[in-house]
């Protein structure tokens, strides 16, 4: 089955598609977050690359977050459109996920935090398991302050990565056993998606288009943005 | 070029999609409002308007397909608003067009808001004849164009401050008439003497000559506010249906005069109402009389195609088509994009 994967949780936006062949083609760019400009003409680049027509595609999976709403949202409603579009189901993944898995050869605690402005991060905790990796605690907010927290008590190898984890590095300098991973591993990337997917494709892990459900983590502003609306 | 248009509109907090053939046949029309979510804050709230977006989208578009009796691969353009309004909202609609346009094989048309609501008459009287003049009133614009042309537009003046439908709102808060306040002032001002107070009328006077030429087609709300505020503060007893209906009439003048004086100074052959303000019922008498008077015909939309709705999206979106062809598919959303203009 070819799956169509589609990622914007983060400063990234990124399209991949691929199926038991491993990835064909995938498309990344990370400049001044213009999600909703970079996807369409990404989707269409990509399908072309990979030889194939939309309508071979027989699932759409996609990001559902933690991440930048925004962004978040543009990667959710071009793949739900999509999906409804093509009549195939779709397959939600954590972003979280998704950063955790490329470390998955690791012995060590695997810790990705995403950057979700406001001095809070997007985290989770991972362990290498046989065929893959477990979620051993689930996804929350906090400062860099409170994981390094967190960590401290564990006191256990940890492998810290993400652009969250980057941009923080100074609250995690203290801890003896916590590795810090390079700049490759500080995004959630649609390659991994589509590996990830194709996996849960596989044991028909599916939802419908009209249930998909973003993760958020955090509460509406009820701001009322009044200057928004008036021209 | 292809006929039948989808139309998606998630500029603010109605998500909407329609389908269109020949920007005169709507074929369905499906809105779903958020208002009982923003009620309580009393004003549209940029995040959970777009969470609301991303929920009901599918929903919104299943229903539009099905009733429309078109299919998707029957399709022949998709149409979205672009702009004005809130950036988190027109992402949601834009980005799940370029889809739709990508898996159709389709052109990607991006649509001005503003227009949409010039086409709003149209698509219920296509025989409308031009130059003509439109009266714009929304919670987020308050506008007096002329229409040339399709695609051909003259702005004669905007609110300088507040939106008209802005006003209601903030008073209707004031007065605890709970949001949103159009709807709620014009229920109590049927009950209400208009003549009861003398709010201010801004920049309205006897000879529009007299005003300087930026002036004459302005509009300011934010002082008439004030002055109902300051009022019942000092005059706790004041009747509140008097309050609606005075200040009802007030914003009702500035907006009638002025669109008089547009028809008056322009040899229009008709004007027109559009936005969601134009389902107010003193508006809409005191704009058909102004027409009668000054003998161009008037066109009321009826009050669903007043207020957001995606078949304007679509007719737009039509014209738009065979004016400019197909967006690119990295059109950007702009929450502040105005209408193009003639110079
Ligand atoms: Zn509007």
């Amino acid at each position: 089955m070819l799956i169509l994967g589609i990622e914007s949780a983060g400063a990234q936006v990124g399209c991949a598609v691929g199926g038991h062949e491993g990835v064909l083609a995938s498309a990344h760019s990370g400049r001044g977050r213009r999600h909703a400009e970079a996807l369409a003409p990404q989707i269409d680049f990509v399908r072309r690359q990979a030889g194939i027509e939309l309508s071979e595609v027989g699932a759409v999976a996609v990001d559902v977050g933690p991440g930048l709403f925004t962004g978040l949202r543009v990667g959710i409603a071009t793949a739900v459109a999509l999906a409804y579009g093509l009549g195939v189901p779709m397959i939600p993944v954590s972003s979280l996920d998704l950063m955790a898995f490329p470390a998955r050869w690791t012995a060590r605690l695997i810790v990705p935090a995403l950057d979700a402005r406001r001095g809070e991060l997007f985290t989770a905790l991972f362990r290498k398991v046989p065929g893959g990796i477990q979620r051993v605690r689930e996804a929350n907010v906090c400062t860099p302050d409170e994981l390094s927290a967190e960590l401290e008590a564990l006191d256990e190898p940890a492998l810290l990565l993400g652009d969250g984890a980057l941009r923080y590095t100074e609250a995690f300098t203290g801890l003896r056993s916590t590795e810090m991973a390079e700049q490759g591993l500080a995004n959630p990337s649609a390659r991994s998606l589509v590996q990830l997917a194709h996996a849960r494709a596989m044991r028909e892990e599916f939802v419908q288009p009209w249930e998909l459900e973003p993760i958020y983590l955090r509460q509406p502003d009820a701001q009322i943005n009044w200057s928004t609306r008036t021209n | 070029m292809g006929d039948m248009i989808l139309g998606i509109e998630t500029s603010c907090d109605e998500t909407a999609v329609a389908v269109v053939e020949r920007a005169s046949v709507v074929r369905s029309s499906v809105i779903s409002s958020q208002v009982d979510q923003h009620a309580e804050f009393g004003g549209v709230v940029p995040e959970i308007a777009g969470r609301a977006h991303v929920r009901e989208f599918v929903p919104v578009l299943a229903e539009a397909l099905a009733t429309s009796g078109v299919e998707g691969k029957d399709m022949d353009a998709v149409a979205a608003t672009v702009g004005p309004g809130l950036v988190g909202s027109l992402l949601v609609g834009m980005s799940a067009a370029k889809a739709l346009s990508l898996v159709w094989g389709v052109p990607f048309v991006g649509v001005n808001h503003l227009e949409a609501h010039l086409y709003a008459s149209f698509l219920e009287e296509p025989d409308l004849e031009l130059p003509l003049v439109v009266l714009l009133v929304s919670g987020g614009h308050t506008m007096l164009v002329l229409m040339e042309g399709h695609g051909r537009y003259r702005l004669l003046g905007s609110t300088l401050d507040d939106a008209a439908g802005e006003a209601f709102d903030k008073v209707a808060r004031y007065l605890g008439l709970g949001y949103p306040g159009g709807p709620a002032v014009d229920a109590l001002a049927e009950e209400g003497d208009p003549r009861a107070y003398a709010y201010p009328r801004s920049m309205v006077r006897e000879n529009p000559e007299t005003l300087p030429d930026d002036r004459r087609y302005a509009f300011s709300f934010s002082g008439l506010k004030t002055a109902v505020v300051n009022h019942v503060r000092s005059d706790p007893a004041a009747a509140t249906a008097d309050v609606a209906a005075s200040f009802q009439e007030a914003v009702v003048d500035a907006l009638v005069v002025k669109a008089r004086w547009a028809v008056e100074a322009t040899g229009a052959k008709g004007a027109c109402l559009g936005g969601g303000v134009a389902a107010n019922s003193r508006l809409r008498e005191r704009f058909l009389d102004m027409c009668t008077a000054t003998g161009v015909r008037a066109f009321l939309p009826s009050r669903a195609m007043c207020t957001d709705n995606a078949a304007m999206v679509a007719a737009a979106g039509w014209w738009r088509l065979r004016s400019d062809g197909p967006s690119p598919l990295d059109t950007s959303a702009d929450s502040n994009l105005g209408l193009s203009l003639l110079g």
